[in-house]
């Protein structure tokens, strides 16, 4: 009942959504899309569990005085002034309404927005322009034309580099910018091609194990 | 907290609200000194960020931590308007839907959407010591329908679709050789040309798959299809990785454009 039940469970859904996709019946299609439109809103739920964690390890890092303990309390002030803003409106009250009357509340609360815009994105690109240092570092190791196969490496990155930079962009003669397409186009094709289908079978090898109940990690122990 | 840590942070403090008032005594508009504190507030952030690359330090701390809770009720936030409200409410109840002006969609079947209410529940309950394991009924639902559908549709795109647009014409027609080597050039507008991007794509998915194949040892005929595949191969990491590193570094002119134009201003809109 508590493990082998949801195992038959994953085998029965998994079972029918593979099988329903051969059967264009309009009762197959039809619990097809209910389930379609369910899951996203299981998914909701699970996000609520995500932020329910989140403020227990922070909070209990605060009362056990953890290390870096200080840090947790401005994780908690981020969450709750968030999903404050979020469920309110400018005037700070929540009418539970998504009219135009209403404007500004949840995620049209002039609040939320500015937290979004002046604290979330500037942390989020700057983190991923910090990869620039780090890509840059790595690249010195990478691009070096120790043999043939570092070479091949070292010639298609330059070209699609320049090819990006306005200095060189369609430097003399060298046709930097249809180079760099046709490098994209035509080897890099064949080679994601090759690596997608590997991906593929590893994929379906892994769903085929899930459904049959082969893998069971997922579901943890106890 | 140490006391070059206390100093350090304060520094850092008086550093910015000097410039969010010098910037702010510098604006002009409705609430100079407000649109001065965000723009200096994300600055901060920003360079908060950018010490990483000198230590990990309390500022980039505070900015990572302050980031994780913010982002995590962000996405809360947006599953609750944009998923949970208009898929859930005017399928469950017509008084909600009334309430939050949504348009109640009549249907027999509407029944069936307490089901994923109820599951959702039951995830919940992973918080529960003692009634945890109900929370494997919400997984095994997730688990298995996603499974099913990944079954077809890795099948469809990530294989069958790749084989099919492998089959490429290797031959063309003949017309005459001036026709042939028309328009010779990489953009492959040409026949020749076309032929030529078929042929190394064919090649190409042929001997990456090759090189990937390990039951059978690399050697002869078997073992230059793999060699050419690995230059294929490397030909296009050393693409991706050039168009990742261009990716960063333009992310990069964007955080330093807004530091130097809209923060501090050196720079021209």
């Amino acid at each position: 009942m508590k493990r082998q039940l949801p195992f038959f469970l994953v085998f029965v859904f998994g079972a029918f959504m593979a099988i329903q996709y051969f059967v264009p019946h309009k009762t197959s299609e039809a619990i097809y899309e209910f389930f379609i439109d369910i899951l996203p809103i299981i998914g909701v739920f699970a996000l609520a569990l995500g932020i329910w964690s989140l403020t227990k390890v922070s909070v209990d890092k605060i009362r056990y005085r953890r290390e870096n303990w200080q840090y947790a309390i401005f994780t908690l002030l981020g969450l709750f002034l968030m999903i404050l803003f979020g469920f309110t409106d400018e005037n700070w009250g929540f009418h539970w309404r998504m009219s135009p009357e209403v404007a500004g509340e949840g995620t049209d609360n002039p609040n939320f927005r500015l937290l979004f815009n002046y604290v979330m994105i500037p942390i989020q690109a700057t983190m991923f322009a910090l990869l620039a240092f780090f890509i840059a570092s790595a690249s010195y190791r990478a691009f070096r034309a120790r043999n043939l196969l570092a070479t091949l490496l070292l010639i298609a990155a330059l070209i699609l580099m320049l090819r990006f930079t306005p200095f060189f962009g369609d430097w003399i003669g060298l046709r930097l910018s249809e180079t760099a397409t046709w490098l994209m186009n035509v080897p890099n094709t064949a080679a994601q091609r090759a690596i997608v289908m590997g991906v593929g079978l590893g994929l379906v090898a892994t769903a085929l194990k899930v459904v049959l109940g082969i893998e069971r990690d997922y579901m943890g122990r106890g | 907290m140490r006391r070059s840590t206390l100093i350090g942070g304060s520094l850092v403090v008086v550093f910015f609200l000097a410039a969010w008032l010098i910037k702010g005594a510098g604006a002009s508009g409705e609430s100079p000194y407000y649109s001065a504190f965000l723009i200096t507030l994300a600055a901060f952030l920003t360079l908060a960020v950018f010490s990483f690359l000198y230590a990990d330090n309390p500022v980039y701390k505070f900015a990572e931590h302050l980031f994780v809770g913010v982002s995590a009720a962000y996405w809360m936030v947006l599953g609750f308007w944009q998923t949970l409200v208009p898929n859930l409410i005017p399928r469950i109840s017509r008084a909600l839907s009334e309430q939050l002006e949504l348009e109640y969609i009549d249907e027999l079947w509407n029944v069936l959407y307490v089901i994923p209410v109820v599951l959702g529940i039951l995830l919940l309950l992973r918080l529960s010591r003692k009634l945890g394991w109900l929370s494997r009924y919400a997984v095994a639902f997730i688990v298995g329908t996603t499974a099913g559908l990944n079954f077809i549709a890795y099948t469809r795109s990530n294989f069958m679709a790749q084989i099919s647009s492998t089959f490429l014409p290797l031959v063309g027609d003949w017309t005459s050789w001036a026709a042939f080597v028309d328009n010779l050039s990489l953009s492959a507008t040409g026949p020749l040309a076309l032929l030529m991007a078929n042929i190394v794509v064919v090649l190409g998915v042929v001997c990456g798959l090759i090189y990937f194949f390990f039951s059978r040892e690399h050697s002869g005929t078997f073992g230059m299809a793999s060699r050419l595949g690995i230059w294929i191969l490397m030909i296009t990491f050393g693409a991706s990785f050039g168009y990742t590193v261009m990716g960063r570094i333009s992310l990069l002119v964007g955080r330093m454009t807004f530091l130097l134009r809209d923060w501090l201003g050196i720079i021209a809109s």
